[in-house]
């Protein structure tokens, strides 16, 4: 199944109606898909940072939130997913491009792609890594353990995984 | 003005509309919990920055709700991009009030760029936001709040109020402010 529509499609199943999202070249499809949804509203934002403040506000409004980021992101937001989301009981879904990683060309993308893991082990967020065949189930499935732990949690997505 | 009186005064006018009132971390939200607690202030612990951004996601996801933001020019200054996000995705029931003391109040009042001469009136008008207005008396604060302005920024004096903390659990704060800020289920429950 092409990537971008396996997330997609987990995102609609976990009835996901609201995202925020700072782009990264492999998101590309995606957020396309997201933006043409008329039943998402998406705001693109400035900084990754204030994509998790926008959700959590549309998350105590009754909707359900998804930020579309890059890993790089995730450095951005590390306050605010834990003095807001964390501290307050707020659950987000992180969709996160992860870069860095084997085969990556940028190699400033190295260090965070290197950090991104231990960051999110250090927060105690969960974190899934599916396969292009498994994403809209392990989509669904994360935005789930979102709501029933009221974290925060993340789904990685690496430079294999947009190959198909 | 000092700072308390225009959160008094913010206070009483989202009490008339029935707002939702998402409030900055530190001194701003212990004072308005000493003039005007309410369900439905959201007081910020931590996040310094996001208030703008929590009250904009609020007011998209409850379109017919008024939604009102109590900020700093600190707070703001850390998340500037948020006035651009604002001018062009805030819905009508969105409303911006900056609190522009010049300082970082609740730490010992360390100066901000304000206090240099940044003006918090243009760079919002810059981002490309259309109704923007700059107040320094309580009485065109309290007009102010009644119109139709995206963001207002309020000139106030430096200083804290000799408030106490405040005395809710951030469980407390988000409990009872989501059982009205969420829509009603057809059950007539709401989801907590």
């Amino acid at each position: 199944m092409n990537p971008s529509l396996a997330v997609y499609q987990g995102m609609l199943r976990a009835g996901i109606n609201f995202a925020t999202s700072v782009p990264c070249v492999n998101l590309h499809e995606l957020l396309a898909l997201v933006g043409a949804d008329p039943d998402i509203i998406h705001l693109p934002v400035t900084r990754e940072e204030e994509g998790v403040g926008i959700c959590a506000g549309a998350w105590m409004g009754g909707r359900r939130p998804a930020l579309l980021m890059q890993n790089s992101g995730l450095g951005n937001s590390i306050n605010a997913l834990a003095s807001l989301n964390i501290l307050y009981g707020i659950p987000l879904l992180m969709i996160i491009s992860h870069r860095g990683g084997r085969g990556e060309p940028v190699i400033g993308q190295v260090p965070m792609g290197r950090l991104t893991v231990p960051l999110l082990d250090a927060m105690t967020i969960s974190h899934f890594e599916p396969s292009p065949a498994e994403a809209e189930e392990t989509v669904a499935e994360a935005w789930s353990r979102a709501c029933a732990s009221c974290r925060p949690v993340a789904v990685l997505l690496d430079l294999e995984f947009w190959r198909g | 003005m000092l700072r308390i009186e225009a959160i008094a005064l913010a206070a009483q006018a989202a009490e008339a509309q029935n707002a939702l009132l998402i409030c900055n971390i530190g001194y701003p939200s212990r004072e308005l919990f000493s003039v005007k607690d309410r369900r439905e202030n959201f007081y910020m612990l931590g996040s310094m920055g996001l208030a703008s951004s929590i009250g904009l996601g609020l007011a998209l996801a409850r379109p017919e709700r008024k939604v009102m933001v109590l900020d700093g020019d600190g707070s703001v200054l850390m998340n500037l991009g948020t006035l651009a996000t604002i001018a062009h995705h805030a819905p009508e029931n969105y409303l911006l009030v900056i609190l522009d003391n010049c300082c970082y109040g609740s730490t010992g009042s360390q100066p901000t760029c304000t206090h240099l001469g940044t003006d918090l009136f243009a760079l919002a008008k810059a981002a490309g936001v259309k109704k923007v207005s700059l107040v320094e008396r309580a009485e065109d604060l309290a007009l102010a709040l009644l119109g139709h302005d995206v963001v207002i920024i309020v000139k106030v004096e430096e200083g804290n109020a000799p408030v106490p903390i405040i005395s809710l659990s951030p469980e407390d704060i988000i409990v009872r402010f989501i059982r009205c800020a969420q829509p009603v289920l057809p059950s007539g429950k709401s989801r907590l």
